[in-house]
């Protein structure tokens, strides 16, 4: 159980804490690098280790996925690892203990990814109140598009977090303005039409997409789906970007890598990632 | 807990117009959980079917083809034979099957599919993705498919495509290409958030057939529309044939749809009675099956606000019916605002209950229905003893039972 003792965070000082970062990075010439990992793959033991790795490596955010049964919007890799974090019995509840667990180790803002289903079901109040009690800074809904988000944004807003919502190349200009617009912390810019996973190339539409974002809105723009390596994040950089997530390639080496030396594995990968986002 | 079940649902509550809302919600339940990308297309298609159905071009096109090549209207046909079976002393229920298993393909579906695949043709889409069950839904959309001339791409729980190996074999021959679906439980739900992802990687290009009134606004009503023509005709032949409208409607539901095209017409129409049946697989108070209303939560499936089997912390459940058409953990939003509002009744039988029906029905009518429709004909053991002589009882008979003679012979020999 949650903790209830915890005084609440100033809601000032909270959100915000991540459009802020990212400006601030714009100003040195960087680029946010907003790493994905799945929480409780393997376990939640080891994915506290590999927080606090991808932190000591330079990850900016990192975007922390809380296992559900049925991800419409991941490919195989990510459908994957929910798969293997619900097998350890993984629960939303447990994934905010291990988040209470690293207070005072952990920094970085952390924005939770999560379908609406187990939002719903744990009560959407009570769970922005309990992620806020544990430091957590922002949510990423992937099935929430911004008509369905409006129960949920002031409630974030009210507990300090900031609720990041997707645009994607098949959205429409005008909408993708009332999008940005509504957006906090940033607005998460999808790559790709499709679901996450790995590709070998960015579209070039993506720079267009990106500029015309930043045309339209002053809100920071992050790019995600489908960067798998440090010259996709390059590439983003150079296309004035503000942060650039990198959810399946991450994801693989973490499953790849011997059990013990996820967090060594997640870390080299992050350090190149960081040389690339400057 | 469930809130208690008001006894007269209101007006306005029963009004088209609030079923669903123009933002796509019935009450609570329906709306657009779904990644951004798919948000333009689902407006695309709103429109689209607006336009379509104010054309005339589109209605007639639509109703030739339902008469021709679909073979409908369907017969309302008057089960003597079962009316008796359940027949007291002083008299029992009249039954009547409204005939949708005569359809071209063998059950309801292919109504949904005909439809949305000249909706497609309009929207200029070329590739059909859809998924399937018990594989009804797979047959129709490949059948249209071939029809018109559409690339087609059938997603299928890998359990399902055992189960049900005749309709697969079906798809094929008919042109369609089967993917099969081998994620989380390998069923019906998998092939549907399998199905979903393709359309999100190829929104551009291609339409996505959904096969039950379930999934985003605006499918629940896009797909209760196609099939209404089922409950019109049975209005039209009631009227023919008793000269007043039907007491009972009953008809199975898993997602829901051939509930809902016999219903949508009669449901400002208070006075009739409509009973939905959904499978209790092993029995409700177990974990093995796919009763959703009648145990599950509010929750959020394939893009829609509904009742859900779902665990303590929203985890999807795994449902399990014998029917491959029923075994599905969610429901149609508008099923659960009906339930909601009163408006209908929703109860659930057994595996065991629904083959004894399969049995009964083959043996008094000469029918054999699906398992799927067989659940619908075992609630008459528990309902005709409660009506009183005279009263109309309509079942819609959705699907034959040719593709499930396998699983009924194996599960009668284990018996």
């Amino acid at each position: 159980m949650i903790d209830n003792k915890d005084p609440l965070p100033q809601n000032s000082v909270s959100q915000d804490r991540i459009s802020r970062r990212l400006r601030q990075l714009k100003k040195e010439g960087r680029m946010a690098l907003m790493p994905f990992l799945m929480a409780g793959d393997p376990d939640l033991e080891t994915s506290a280790a590999i927080l606090l790795r991808l932190q000591e490596e330079g990850a900016d955010v990192i975007e922390l996925g809380i296992p559900y049964s049925d991800p419409l919007a991941d490919g195989p890799v990510i459908q994957a690892a929910a798969s293997r974090a619900l097998a350890c019995g993984t629960t939303p509840r447990l994934v905010l203990q291990m988040l209470k667990d690293l207070r005072g180790e952990l920094f970085i803002p952390i924005v939770l990814f999560t379908y609406s289903n187990p939002l719903l079901n744990f009560g959407m109040e009570r769970f922005c109140e309990e992620a806020s009690k544990v430091g957590v800074a922002g949510l990423v809904v992937p099935d929430l598009p911004l008509e369905e988000a409006e129960l949920l944004s002031p409630l974030a807003a009210d507990y300090g977090l900031d609720l990041v919502l997707l645009v994607a190349p098949t959205t429409p200009k005008q909408r993708m303005i009332r999008i940005s617009r509504k957006s906090r912390g940033f607005t998460y810019l999808v790559s790709v039409t499709g679901v996450t996973g790995e590709r070998t190339v960015l579209e070039d539409r993506v720079q267009s997409l990106i500029k015309e974002l930043k045309e339209s809105s002053t809100s920071c723009v992050a790019v995600g789906f489908g960067i798998s390596g440090p010259e996709q994040v390059r590439q983003v950089r150079a296309w004035g970007a503000d942060g650039a997530i990198v959810g399946s390639a991450l994801v693989k080496r973490i499953s790849n890598a011997e059990y013990g030396c996820e967090a060594d594995e997640a870390g080299v990968f992050c350090c190149e990632l960081r040389k690339a986002a400057g | 807990m469930k809130s208690p079940i008001p006894s007269h649902p209101k007006d306005a509550d029963l009004a088209l117009s609030a079923r669903p809302s123009a933002n796509g919600r019935f009450g609570i339940y329906g709306g657009q959980y779904v990644p951004e990308t798919l948000m333009p297309a689902l407006e695309e298609l709103e429109k689209a079917a607006e336009a379509a159905w104010k054309d005339k071009s589109f209605t007639d096109e639509l109703q030739k083809l339902l008469h021709t090549y679909v073979g409908r209207a369907t017969p309302l046909y008057e089960a003597k034979r079962l009316t008796s079976h359940y027949s007291r002393p002083e008299g029992g229920p009249r039954i009547w099957l409204k005939r949708e298993d005569l359809n071209h393909t063998g059950a309801h579906k292919i109504n949904n599919a005909l439809g949305q695949a000249l909706l497609a043709i309009r929207m200029g889409k070329k590739r059909i993705i859809a998924e399937t069950g018990a594989g009804q839904h797979g047959v129709a959309t490949a059948t249209v498919c071939a029809r018109f001339g559409l690339e087609c791409v059938i997603y299928m729980g890998a359990e399902d495509m055992k189960r049900q190996a005749l309709n697969v074999f079906r798809m094929k021959l008919l042109g369609a290409k089967v993917n099969p679906v081998t994620t989380g439980t390998s069923t019906l739900k998998d092939a549907t958030s399998e199905a979903i992802r393709d359309w999100v990687t190829n929104v551009e290009d291609t339409h996505y057939i959904l096969g039950s009134v379930a999934g985003p606004h605006p499918y629940p009503m896009l797909v209760r529309d196609f099939h209404a023509v089922i409950g019109e005709e049975t209005r039209q032949q009631c009227k023919e044939y008793f000269g007043r409208l039907p007491d009972v409607l009953l008809a199975c539901v898993g997602g829901g749809s051939n509930a809902m095209g016999l219903f949508h017409s009669f449901i400002q129409d208070t006075s009739v009675r409509m009973i939905g049946v959904e499978a209790a697989g092993d029995g409700v108070h177990t974990n093995r099956h796919a009763a959703t209303i009648t145990e599950g939560r509010v929750g959020v499936l394939h893009g829609a606000m509904s009742l859900l089997l779902q665990d303590s912390d929203g985890q999807v459940l795994e449902a399990h019916s014998i029917s491959a058409g029923l075994d599905y953990p969610g429901v149609g939003p508008e099923h659960s605002y009906l339930r909601e509002i009163g408006r209908a009744e929703y109860v659930a039988v057994t595996d065991q209950e629904a083959l004894t029906a399969l049995q009964l029905v083959s043996e008094l009518e000469g029918i054999i229905p699906a398992l799927e429709t067989a659940h619908a004909f075992a609630w008459l053991q528990n309902l005709c003893p409660t009506l009183a002589p005279g009263t109309e009882v309509i079942i819609n008979c959705s699907g034959r039972g040719d593709k499930d003679v396998n699983t009924v012979a194996e599960k009668l020999a284990q018996i």
